[in-house]
Order: structure tokens, then sequence, then C-alpha cells
């Protein structure tokens, strides 16, 4: 989309982060029925519709310049929110690679990457950068490559190393997390990693994805969607700052849930990278309140359904036990009982 | 995951670098740089003749930061089915081919304290592009790198340009073998090992690694399997409601795909193990060739590589 961006937005204090219309529809809804279990939900991330969260490799969105500046912040107050151990250089440089030709290619009235061999001339106008460096280089970075990177993309990044039949969560900038740490994280394998998710291990969804993913093919990403809640619209709801947002899930009332609760969702990509033969996990966090739902009609159905029946353990796991059921009262008037149409876009 | 994305290139050069050995180098039609790969990457060949199609893997061996051409090289095989007799024989400069994009199954362990690198003929392929990023890196590494005679040594002088002190050669043909109990009984703790070569080679160095005590996760090895020649049989496709037949020199996936049934592979070796199948009847044995199943896995007689396995049977059928 060719976004007009808001760049005074906030995603804490004050909360002034709001959708527009048009990324209302946008949406990434991944509720595709009116129930929700897990499933091992993932389809190549090929350029998808016009003017959808896929149409591209990187989504760049009306809230790119303030989720950067909202970043820059998380990282000065906590600069382990981003770390690469030694051995991850080359996948680094993968990622930048990656990023910066999809975000040229995508979005040429915003991004241009120029090369002569290994003199790589980069410019990143809405964020005012123009860095001229030595691919490969990363002493003509002012920052390793993935940090230097990473600081102008929205979503979070995770780089994993496939040895010895697994992947090794071993470099990453995470700012925006559903409650999950880099800092604790780093090191572990794909199961360790995804340890504290609930009633996915006993139905094998970690055994067949990590089989999937240990064969991912260069030049063939894959995606899936992930979500979860959260009051108010905080891109930050990391283990770190809990006392910052853990005590806002006990502000919700039946007034206010369809302005205080934003329903998260995470556009997940995966990508195999050609160099260091690493895997990129981009998670990409989407945020839209209640309210911004329910004036999609087919929407405020689909949610209400999916929420009431949702299982209890997802709801502790996802930590909506103090607010699901107000959520679903709010949502309640919004729902007829009329059946909703297949798949998840707006009617 | 469906058909590898294809790539078209063009052979540009050609050399006979051993009797039996040949060094191609292709270069994208387009014109663009070929897609970046990590050392030990291979890329399946397709090659379509009149009567039939041919994908073979082969492991690159050009510096993984040169990516204005692959290079690859290609060793006569004595009992082939074609695949590698056609690149030797009815390949030349100016030949356009498709080729799949790179695949790791062979990469190097980026934690790894030490590299021990054992190749033998053919094998030294994968180990030529991992040079190059072994060279550049700081951790210690050598090769050990046995052939049948001086006349075999394929690539030898690049090895050495390259990395001269590390290599040590090995010739049978003046009594010369890798005494592996010494090489791999006597290693620092963290260093990891690598074989390619024929089978027994690989066979040896895991078992004698393991003798001497080394966890699995730091032996590798990488064996692409022709898909060996044997008799004919049928199979019955469950799912496409197809027979296929099976001739004596083409493969079980081969033939599938020459019926239009895809079937997801990545190695095409006997390797990945991604293109596993179901058995669901069988009437006689299976021949398994493969390096993936276990030997309590292939006991169960439920599962088959097509890629490189065969049956000898009555009858067969599977879960596609």
């Amino acid at each position: 989309m060719s976004a007009v961006f808001k760049p005074d937005e906030t995603f804490r204090n004050d909360f002034t982060f709001r959708n527009s219309p048009e990324a209302i529809r946008r949406f990434p809804l991944p509720f595709v029925e009116d129930q929700y279990m897990y499933s091992v939900n993932i389809e190549p991330h090929m350029p998808g519709a016009k003017g959808s969260v896929v149409e591209f490799a990187f989504d760049v969105d009306e809230h790119y310049v303030a989720e950067c500046r909202e970043r820059a912040m998380v990282l000065d107050a906590e600069p382990l929110r981003y770390q690469a151990l030694p051995h991850m250089m080359s996948a680094q440089w993968d990622c930048l690679e990656l990023i910066m030709e999809s975000l040229a290619r995508d979005y040429p009235a915003h991004f241009s990457l120029a090369k002569r061999a290994n003199r790589w001339h980069w410019i990143n106008k809405p964020l005012g950068i123009d860095q001229e460096f030595t691919f490969g280089d990363p002493s003509t970075l002012p920052r390793e490559p993935l940090d230097f990177i990473t600081r102008q993309a929205q979503g979070d990044f995770v780089v994993m190393d496939q040895r010895d039949g697994d992947l090794w969560a071993e470099a990453g900038m995470v700012t925006t997390p559903a409650d999950w740490s880099l800092d604790f994280d780093i090191g572990m394998t794909f199961k360790e990693w995804h340890g504290p998710v609930p009633l996915a291990h006993e139905i094998g969804v970690f055994d067949r994805a990590l089989k999937y993913l240990l064969n991912l093919r260069l030049g063939q990403p894959v995606r899936r969607l992930n979500w979860t809640m959260t009051v108010n619209p905080r891109l930050d709801t990391s283990p770190e700052n809990y006392p910052k947002w853990g005590p806002d899930r006990a502000t919700v009332t039946r007034q206010n849930a369809g302005d205080l609760v934003h329903l998260r969702v995470e556009l997940q990509g995966l990508w195999r990278l050609p160099r260091s033969n690493a895997v990129l996990f981009g998670i990409r966090c989407y945020l839209i309140s209640v309210r911004e739902l329910s004036t999609i009609p087919k929407w405020a159905r689909r949610v209400h359904r999916a929420l009431k029946g949702l299982h209890p353990a997802l709801v502790d796991y996802k930590g909506l036990t103090r607010y699901r059921d107000t959520v679903v009262e709010w949502l309640a008037p919004f729902d007829d009982g009329s059946p909703t149409t297949p798949g998840a876009g707006p009617d | 995951m469906s058909e590898a994305q294809t790539l078209e290139v063009e052979v540009t050069a050609i050399e006979q670098v051993t009797p039996l050995i040949k060094h191609f180098k292709l270069r994208p039609v387009s014109g663009d740089a070929m897609p970046a790969f990590s050392g030990g990457s291979h890329i399946v060949v397709v090659m379509r003749t009149p009567t039939r199609v041919y994908r073979n893997p082969y492991s690159l061996l050009s510096p993984p930061h040169r990516l204005d051409s692959y290079e690859i090289g290609v060793r006569r095989m004595e009992e082939s089915r074609g695949g590698s007799h056609f690149m030797h024989d009815r390949v030349g400069v100016g030949t356009r081919l498709e080729i799949a994009h790179p695949v790791n199954l062979f990469a190097l362990d980026k934690i790894a304290r030490k590299h021990v690198l054992i190749a033998g003929g053919i094998g030294i392929t994968p180990f030529m592009a991992h040079l190059e990023d072994l060279h550049e890196g700081r951790v210690p590494y050598e090769l050990h790198y046995s052939v049948r005679g001086r006349e075999h040594a394929a690539f030898l002088p690049r090895i050495l340009e390259r990395t001269g002190e590390r290599v040590r050669m090995y010739y049978d043909s003046e009594g010369q073998s890798i005494d592996f109990d010494g090489l791999l009984s006597n290693q620092p703790l963290g260093t990891h090992v690598y074989v390619c070569g024929p089978a027994g080679m690989i066979d040896k160095v895991a078992a004698t690694a393991r003798e001497w005590g080394w966890p699995d996760s730091h032996i590798h090895w990488e064996q692409f399997s022709a898909p060996p020649v044997g008799d004919a049989f049928d199979v019955f496709l469950a799912r496409s409601k197809v027979t296929v037949h099976v001739p004596p020199d083409q493969s079980l996936l081969e033939s599938i795909e020459a019926q239009g049934v895809e079937v997801p592979y990545l190695c095409r070796g006997g390797v990945c193990g991604f293109c596993q199948t179901r058995v669901l009847e069988l009437d006689g044995e299976l021949i398994h060739n493969d390096h993936f199943l276990s030997d309590a896995e292939k006991a169960k007689r439920n599962t088959i590589m097509p890629c490189v396995s065969r049956a000898r049977c009555k009858s067969l059928v599977l879960d596609l």
C-alpha cells in the first residue's frame, strides 16, 4: 500500500495509535472459521492481492515511521533486545540484503539500493537515512548489519542457524514481542524456544513444523498467521516490561473493552538465507482495536464466536483469562447469529 | 513443497579434469547473477532428452562469493542410467540446461572448533566450496583427499593454491590410504568430521568416529547415490489411481514423474528424506538404497524413498 505515514502516533503512554479505514480493511484476520484451533497453517509467502499485507515480502504500512521510532526507544532503554551470536555474521548480511532488496524493489518511492560490486548505497527516505557501505565489511556500517536494517523494518526478527537437525535461535531484534524474550531464548533449539506453547506439542505441531522448516528452500519463503490480544495498542509487551503492561489487564470493563482491547496478529514469514543457510523468522505485528474490528460486520460476528469458543488452555496461554469474557460481552450485540462467509476477508 | 523453481543456464566452459571427471561452468541465460549459496550446497540439473528427463544432483564447487556462474564436477558413472553419460557425451559449450535453486544438506557446523574434511574421488566437490569459506575464517581445518592415482586428483591445483599446507593427498596406486583410526582418535574436543566419497569410505569414517566416542552430531557425510539399475516392476499409485511401469534403467521417482504425478523432492539421492512415501501394500521385497531410513524403519516394509529405492515384487501400492 502506498502509505501516508503517521509519524507522531504512539504505542505507549497516551497511545495515539489508530488504524485508518483502509488499514482496517487490509487487517490480516487470522480466523478463517468461526472456531479457532492450532494447525500447521503454513503457506507459500508468494505475493498476494494488491494492497493486502502480503502483497510484498515485507509490508510497509502507515505505521512504519512511528513503529521504527518506538523500536529505537525500546533499544535505548534495553540494548539487549538486539543480540547476535558471533557465528551469525554471514546470516546478518543475508538478512540485510534480503530486506534492502525487497524494500527497494517493492517501495521504490521510499527506498533505494544501488550496488557497484560490493559498494552499496542505501537510501531510506521516510527515516532520512543515506548510507554507503561495503557489503561484507561490518566496519563500514554504524551498527551490526542485522541491527542496522531491522531498525528500519516493522516487526521482530529472529535468525535461526541450522545444524544437527535443528534450528537454533541465535540472533534477533525483538522489541514488539507477545510476552517472550530474545535475551531469555537466545541459543535455544526450535522446540525449547516453543516450550511454553500448550497443546501444540502434544498434537505434533512442532515436530512437523521443524521438519518442514529444515527443508525450507531458497527462493520459496513461507508464512503463517498467529494471534493474541493486548490491552492498549502497546507493541512492547515483553516479559522485561511486564510491570508496565501486566496491570493493564485489570482495567478492562464492559464500557471500555472495545477501545482498550486489541487483537494482535503476527504475520510470520520464514526465509531460507543463501550464504549462511540460516533461516530468517519475521514476526510482523498488526494491532486493531475491538471497536475498529467491529466496523466490519462479518468480523464482529466471527471474532465474537472464535473468542467465545476458545479452548481454555489457549485462553490462559494467550493471557486473556481476565478479560476474554468481557470482550465477548462487548461483541455480543454485533452478532445476530447469521452465518459468516467463508475465509477471513471482509465482505 | 512442489517442484523446485528452476533457472535456465547455459554451459560456458567444459574441461576434462581427470579421465572420468568433467568440470562444467554454468551461467544464467537471463544474464542476472546466480542466487547466492552456502558451501556444501547442491543443485539438481534437469536434462531433457526426447525420450526422458533426468534430474541429477551435483554439488556446487565454485566459490560461494562468485555468482557470475556456478561450477559442477560430473563423474562418468560406469553403470550409469544415462544422466552422467548425457552430461559427458551430449552437453557441449552453449548447451542450455535447467537447474533447481541450491539446497544445502552438507553445511559446515558454524560453532565447530575444528573441521576435518575427508574426500574420496568425486566427493571432493562440496569441499571445494567449503574451502573458500574456511580459508577466510579463523577455525582450523584439514583436508584428507584420497584418489585412485595421480591422474584422478581432480581440482588439485586449485586446492593447493587455496589451501596448500592443509591438504594431505592419498594415492591408492601408490599404496597410500587414510589412517582413520590415527586421524579420528586424536582430535581436539569440538572437532567435526565431514566425509564425502564412496559408501565404503563413509561407513568406515562413521564407524571409526563412533568407536572413538565422537557424538553423532559431530559426524557429517553426504553421498548422492545414483539411482541403481534393477529389475523392472509395476507400482500402483492409490490416490492418483494409475499404474506405473518402472523399467530397469529408470528410477521409481522418475517413472512416477513421467506419468505426470508430482512427488516432492529435494536431493534425489537418498539423503534428505523429503520424498519418503508410504507403502500401502506389498507382495515382494523393497530394495532400499537410501541413506535416510534406519535399518529398523527399512525392516517395517511400510515406507520407501522413490528417488533411489526400488522393489522386486508382484505388486506394490504407494500412497501417492
